[in-house]
């Protein structure tokens, strides 16, 4: 390497040079990217939620969704209210409610200002499905689900995901072993009271036959990532207990 | 272009055996006992690291000469990192599922030594068609331990390949299970990944004594 490249200044210039190349090209990249990225984003939403009510193209074992042209239609041919509901029993219908930042709410609750619930509301063949978004900490970065009730708090079905869980361990929340084992679990416990489902690891009940007892089978080797989805089960959940409590009315 | 040349062939050829990433140069190990738990995972970082390493060669390669010495190591990790989010936004909006499996892999590119090792040992004194070619080797080599490694995790520790249950089903019990075979938990685990690779190791040293050192 010659003389020229050592000296102080054209260190400094080729740094300078490539932070504004590097940054520019990045900046144009990702504002250009943008607007599909965001489509991709809306479109994976609907897909969850509609996934968590049974709407979907699973075979035996797999986990597919509506295919991605399909989705808006089927979106609003099964989801027929969404709501977002405030103060506990406040009911709003809100046709945009799955586009709530569930995050950005948690964050509002913790400042103590007011955090919007959002709720959809599907029917399936004659059936009402309750279906609530919720969020929480797995073993590296947030996990979050879809969960669909009926009127008894009974789940339904469940979409699970995570942003950076361990492949082969705690990510395996969002295949279908984990997740089928949430359909028709109780999150009420027998005298009616919320408890929500834990993710045991010595129920001694791997088929999960037992759908009475809030609790599901753990993953080998992902107890922290079951224990946070746990968590998120109970805290989340138990916020929409008040509006569940006002169906019965 | 034609057919390479001989020196060419064996940028390409050495790094899958004789010259190995992983089990001759020792690069690359923290990803490999890292993601190696499926056999997909190894397969789709494979396939992200000899796209990141054979284009980040080449870029490094045709800038050699302007890059100042004493920020080399930083010229290395910006390109890598750029060419990292790169991929990354482009996966996102043309092919979504694809990148939200690859998800945390995508970034993990970054940290790979590999990619730095052979910047640093053969991009910044060779041109750029020998670089391409250097990294696309280096990148095989790497992937073909970890789809060997890959492929005994999956299989002895959750009895699938690919995700398809090809030892039967562990809880019904049919298949293997039936005879009492049961799934071995610890190879889901990083250090088994690490006595795998040892295994290798030990074989090809044993059958190319040339490779052992004093």
């Amino acid at each position: 390497m010659s003389n020229k490249t050592d000296s102080n200044l054209y260190t400094l210039l080729f740094a300078i040079g490539m932070v504004v190349v590097v940054g520019t090209l990045l900046a144009f990249v990702s504002a250009s990217l943008r607007p599909n990225i965001d489509e991709n984003k809306r479109i994976e939403k609907q897909q969850n939620i509609l996934y968590a009510m049974g709407v979907n193209e699973n075979d035996e074992s797999s986990v597919a969704f509506v295919a991605d042209n399909k989705v808006g239609e089927e979106f609003s041919k099964f989801i027929t209210k969404q709501l977002v509901i405030t103060n506990d029993v406040e009911v709003k219908e809100d046709d945009n409610a799955y586009l709530i930042d569930i995050k950005k709410e948690q964050t509002n609750a913790k400042e103590g200002k007011e955090r919007r619930l959002p709720l959809f509301i599907g029917t399936k063949e004659g059936k009402t499905f309750y279906i609530a978004p919720i969020r929480g900490k797995g073993l590296w970065d947030a996990v979050w689900a879809y969960v669909a009730m009926d009127e008894n708090m009974v789940v339904q079905g469940a979409y699970f995901d995570h942003k950076g869980e361990t492949a082969g361990l705690g990510a395996n929340i969002k295949e279908r072993f984990f997740m089928d084992d949430f359909k028709d679990e109780h999150l009420l416990n027998t005298s009616g009271k919320f408890v929500g489902i834990n993710i045991s690891k010595s129920n001694g009940d791997p088929l999960n036959k037992d759908k009475k007892d809030n609790e599901v089978d753990a993953i080998a080797g992902a107890t922290i990532t079951g224990d946070g989805v746990a968590a998120m089960i109970k805290s989340e959940l138990k916020l929409y207990v008040p509006y569940f409590k006002t169906l019965k009315k | 272009m034609g057919l390479l040349s001989k020196k060419d062939r064996k940028l390409i050829l050495d790094p899958l055996a004789d010259d190995n990433p992983i089990t001759i140069q020792v690069l690359g190990i923290c990803s490999a006992l890292a993601i190696t738990a499926q056999l997909k995972a190894s397969i789709v970082m494979t396939v992200s690291v000899i796209f990141v390493l054979g284009l980040g060669n080449v870029v490094i390669s045709l800038i050699r000469n302007i890059i100042p010495s004493k920020i080399r190591i930083i010229v290395q990790l910006t390109v890598v990192a750029a060419l990292v989010i790169i991929v990354d936004q482009v996966l996102k909006a043309y092919s979504y599922q694809l990148s939200k499996e690859l998800g945390a892999f995508i970034g993990l590119i970054i940290t790979n030594c590999i990619i730095m090792g052979r910047f640093e040992a053969f991009a910044l004194g060779n041109g750029p068609w020998k670089s391409f070619l250097d990294g696309i080797g280096n990148a095989l080599g790497y992937g073909v331990i970890l789809i060997i490694v890959g492929f005994f995790r999956e299989l002895l520790g959750s009895g699938t390949l690919l995700g398809y249950k090809v030892l039967g089903d562990p809880i019904t019990k049919t298949g293997v299970y039936a005879f009492g075979y049961e799934n071995n938990g610890f190879m889901l685990l990083a250090p088994m990944a690490l006595i795998v690779v040892g295994i290798i190791i030990w074989v090809q040293r044993s059958r190319n004594k040339a490779l052992i050192e004093d």
